[in-house]
C-alpha cells in the first residue's frame, strides 16, 4: 500500500481542523451553557386548552421570584399566542413553547431565540435580549397553506421601563 | 465488449432523471418569481406549495436516484467487465421505480400532496403519495442488489484482487443506500402509510422526525457519491493525467459511508424531542464526516495538478491554465470545488451546535443547499451526462461549446441566485414562504435580495434548457460515434491492499455499531415515556 506523505501530513492537518472545531463547539456548549433546545418533555397538544400549564389564562409572561421571566407560548395556525408581548432586555427569560396542531418552527430575527415546536412536545429556549424593539417571531417550518402569515409581535424595552409597566399593570395582561 | 443492452439500461435512466430535472427547474423559476411578490398576477399559494413539493420531490428523489442507478449500472459493467446481472431484474427495479414516480406525480400536481419532500407529519398527503415514494425507495433496492452481486460475482472471480475504484465506490453507496433509507421506510411503512389509510388514529411527530434523520443526512452523500466517484475516476483522465491516491481514495469512500449514517440529528438540533447529550455525538461525527471531503478535496486537486504540468503548466498556478477549460467534465469539476468551498464554510455554519441558532429554518438553509447539492453535486451529473451520452446513444455530443457555455451558466446562475438566498437569511426570513405578509420594517431589507433572486433563477432555467436540448440534439443525431468510457489510472499501481480497503464486511458491522449507539436510545424512548400523538391534519 502507498500513501503519500503530503497525504499523511494533509490527513493529519484535516483531524487537525476538525478537532479544533469540536473542541470550540463542545466548549461554548459545556462551558458558556449554550444549548439548543432538547429538554423532551411530552404533553398532549389535543388537550392544552385542558392543561394546568398552557390553558388560556396560563399563558402570556410570568415573573419570577428570583427575578427571571417565564413566556409560556401557543402556536397554532397562524399565530403565536398571545400575539403581542412586552419583554425586559438584559433579563434572563425561558420560553416554553407547545404546538396546538401541526409542527411549527420559531425565530426572533436577529437574536438566538429559535425553536422547532413539534405537537406532543414542549420546548423550552432560554436566553437574554440585548436590544430594545420591535421585534416579529416569524413562524419558520412550513406549517400549511397560511405559513407565511403564521407571525406575532415581541416588543424589547429595558428593564426599568419594563418594571414601570408592569407595576402600573397593563404591558402583560393577556 | 457487447454492451448494447447496458447502455439502453443507463440511457433509459438518465433520461428520466433529465427529464425530471427539466421539469423542476421550469417549476424552481416559478417559485423564485412568486415568492418575490413583484407579479401579482401569479401569486396562488396553493401552486406555490404544490410546486415547491414537486420541485423537491423531482430534484432530490428522481433525478439523483434514477442518475445514480443509470450510473451504477454502467460503471460495473465497464469496470468489471461483466455483463449486468439479471438484466430483467434490473428492468423490474426500473419499472417498480417509475410506477412511483407517477404514482406520486398524480397528488403532487393535483396539490393533494403538498407536505414538501420531507413529508413533516402530522400534515397529512394524499396516501398514494406515500405509497409512490415507497415504489421509488424499494425499486432503488433492486438496483442495490445487482451492484452487490456484481461485485461478489468479481471479487468470486478474482480474488484477492482490488476493486476497481469506481466500483469499490459504487458498491460503497449501494451499501450507504440500503443503510440509509431504512430510518424513512421504518417511518413510511409503519407510521405514515397506516395512518394516512386510517388503520392508525394518530402518529408520533417526535418519532417521525427521529426517524427521517436517520436518513436525512446520509442521502446527500447518496447523491454525492456519483460525483466524487467522477472526481477520482473519470476527471484526472480527462484532465490528461491520473489519479494522486487510489488508496486514499477507497479510504474517503469508506469514511464517508460509515460516518454520515450516525450524525442525522444535526438536523434536529432545534427540536425539542432528542436530548443534549445525543445532539452533541452527533454533531461531533458531523465534524468527522468533514475530513473524507478534506481528503477529496486534497487527492483530486494533486491529481489535476499533475495533469496541468504533464500538460505543460509551470510554476505555482501555472497548472491551473494549463487544464483542458473546454472539456465538460473538467470545467464541470473546476467549477464544482468552487462552489464547494462556500457551501462548505456555510455547512459547517450550519454544523456548529450554536451557531446554528442564527440560521436555523432560515433563508440560508434553502441557499445553502441549493449552492451545494443543486451547485457541487448536479454540475458533476451535467458532467458526467456530457461524457456519457455519445458513449451511450452512440453518436457525438451535438454541441460542445454549447456544453460549455451551458456549465458557465449554471455556475453564474446558482452564484447569482444563492448568495441572496443566504442573506436573506441571515436578515431573519424564514425560508419556504409563498410571500412576504409580516408588518415589520425588517422585510424591507429583503426586496433587492428578492429582486436579484429572479435573475439567479432565469439564467438557471436557460441553462437546464442548454442541457436538455443538447442532450435531446445528440440523442437524435445521425453520425455514428465510437467510445467507451476510460477511467483514470492511479500514479501508483494498487497492489496488496488490506483487507479493510477492499471489502465492507468490517465496515458493516461498524456501521451496525454506531447506528446502534446513534440511534438505539433515541428511538427506544419513544416506546419508554409517555407519549402523545397527533391526528390528521391537512395543509
Amino acid at each position: 500500500m502507498h500513501i503519500d506523505k503530503l497525504e499523511k501530513n494533509w490527513a493529519g492537518i484535516s483531524l487537525g481542523i476538525a478537532g479544533l472545531f469540536v473542541t470550540v463547539i463542545l466548549g461554548s456548549a459545556f462551558f458558556h451553557g449554550i444549548h439548543a433546545p432538547s429538554n423532551v418533555e411530552t404533553i398532549d397538544s389535543a388537550k392544552l386548552h385542558l392543561s394546568a400549564e398552557f390553558a388560556e389564562d396560563k399563558l402570556g409572561v410570568e415573573r419570577n421570584p428570583n427575578g427571571s421571566v417565564t413566556v409560556r407560548m401557543v402556536a397554532g395556525r397562524y399565530g403565536f399566542y398571545p400575539k403581542d408581548l412586552t419583554l425586559p432586555a438584559e433579563t434572563a427569560i425561558t420560553f416554553r413553547w407547545v404546538s396546538l396542531d401541526v409542527i411549527h418552527g420559531v425565530h426572533m430575527p436577529m437574536s438566538n431565540m429559535s425553536t422547532m415546536i413539534v405537537p406532543g412536545y414542549v420546548a423550552q429556549v432560554s436566553t437574554v435580549l440585548h436590544h430594545a424593539g420591535d421585534y416579529p417571531l416569524l413562524c419558520n417550518e412550513y406549517c400549511g397553506m397560511g405559513h407565511a402569515h403564521m407571525w406575532s409581535n415581541i416588543k424589547v424595552v429595558s428593564k426599568a421601563q419594563w418594571d414601570a409597566l408592569n407595576t402600573q399593570g397593563g404591558a402583560n395582561h393577556g | 465488449m457487447d454492451n448494447a443492452a447496458e447502455k439502453k439500461l443507463a440511457l433509459t435512466h438518465f433520461w428520466v432523471a433529465f427529464g425530471a430535472f427539466g421539469l423542476a427547474a421550469v417549476m424552481g423559476l416559478y417559485q423564485v418569481i412568486e415568492r418575490s411578490g413583484f407579479f401579482g398576477f401569479l401569486e396562488s399559494r396553493e401552486v406555490y406549495y404544490a410546486s415547491v413539493s414537486t420541485h423537491g420531490v423531482l430534484m432530490g428523489f428522481v433525478l439523483t436516484t434514477f442518475f445514480i442507478m443509470g450510473f451504477g449500472y454502467y460503471v460495473a459493467n465497464t469496470t468489471l467487465r461483466l455483463p449486468v446481472w439479471n438484466k430483467t431484474f434490473a428492468w423490474t427495479g426500473f419499472g417498480v421505480a417509475l410506477t412511483g414516480v407517477v404514482l406520486a406525480a398524480l397528488p403532487l400536481l393535483l396539490g393533494q400532496a403538498s407536505v414538501l419532500f420531507t413529508f413533516y407529519p402530522p400534515l397529512m398527503a394524499h396516501p398514494i403519495f406515500y405509497i409512490g415514494a415507497t415504489l421509488l425507495v424499494v425499486g432503488s433496492w433492486f438496483w442495490c442488489v445487482s451492484m452487490i452481486v456484481m461485485y461478489m460475482q468479481w471479487k468470486k472471480a478474482n480474488p484477492g484482487q482490488p476493486v476497481p475504484l469506481a466500483m469499490f465506490a459504487t458498491t460503497a453507496n449501494a451499501i450507504l443506500w440500503l443503510w440509509t433509507s431504512a430510518g424513512v421506510a421504518v417511518e413510511v411503512l409503519f407510521q405514515l402509510i397506516p395512518w394516512a389509510l386510517g388503520w392508525i388514529d394518530t402518529i408520533d411527530a417526535g418519532l417521525a422526525r427521529t426517524l427521517f434523520a436517520w436518513t436525512l443526512h446520509p442521502i446527500v452523500y447518496f447523491w454525492l457519491i456519483p460525483t466524487y466517484t467522477a472526481f477520482y475516476t473519470l476527471v484526472p483522465k480527462q484532465a490528461g493525467g491520473f489519479v494522486f491516491s487510489d488508496e486514499m481514495a477507497r479510504a474517503a469512500f469508506i469514511l464517508l459511508v460509515v460516518f454520515s449514517l450516525p450524525i442525522g440529528f444535526h438536523h434536529l438540533y432545534m427540536d425539542p424531542e432528542q436530548a443534549h447529550g445525543w445532539k452533541i455525538l452527533h454533531a461531533v461525527g458531523t465534524f468527522v464526516v468533514t475530513l473524507p471531503t478534506f481528503i477529496t478535496g486534497f487527492t483530486v486537486i494533486a491529481s489535476l495538478e499533475i495533469a496541468g504540468r504533464l500538460n505543460g503548466g509551470k510554476g505555482l498556478f501555472g497548472w491551473i491554465a494549463a487544464l483542458p477549460w473546454n472539456n465538460p467534465m473538467v470545467l464541470a469539476i473546476i467549477l464544482g470545488l468552487l462552489m464547494l468551498i462556500f457551501g462548505g464554510f456555510g455547512g459547517l455554519v450550519n454544523a456548529s451546535y450554536a451557531m446554528n441558532a442564527m440560521v436555523h429554518n432560515t433563508a440560508w438553509i434553502s441557499g445553502h443547499f441549493h449552492l451545494i447539492f443543486g451547485g457541487t453535486t448536479i454540475i458533476m451529473y451535467f458532467g458526467i451526462a456530457y461524457y456519457f451520452w455519445p458513449i451511450l446513444a452512440g453518436k457525438p455530443l451535438f454541441c460542445p461549446s454549447m456544453a460549455i457555455a451551458q456549465l458557465w451558466s449554471w455556475f453564474i446562475g446558482m452564484v447569482i441566485m444563492t448568495t441572496p438566498w443566504h442573506i436573506l437569511g441571515l436578515l431573519g426570513q424564514p425560508r419556504r414562504i409563498d410571500s412576504v405578509n409580516y408588518n415589520n420594517l425588517l422585510t424591507i431589507s429583503w426586496e433587492p435580495y428578492e429582486v436579484t433572486m429572479i435573475f439567479g433563477g432565469l439564467i438557471l432555467v436557460v441553462s437546464a434548457g442548454m442541457l436538455i436540448y443538447n442532450l435531446y440534439k445528440t440523442h437524435l443525431g445521425s453520425e455514428s460515434y465510437q467510445g467507451e468510457v476510460e477511467y483514470a489510472e492511479p500514479i501508483h499501481a494498487v497492489k496488496d491492499l488490506p483487507g479493510y480497503l477492499n471489502s465492507f464486511t468490517l465496515w458493516n458491522i461498524v456501521i451496525g455499531v454506531f447506528m446502534l449507539i446513534a440511534f438505539g436510545y433515541p428511538i427506544l424512548q419513544f416506546f419508554l415515556m409517555e407519549t402523545f400523538g397527533s391526528g390528521r391534519w391537512g395543509v
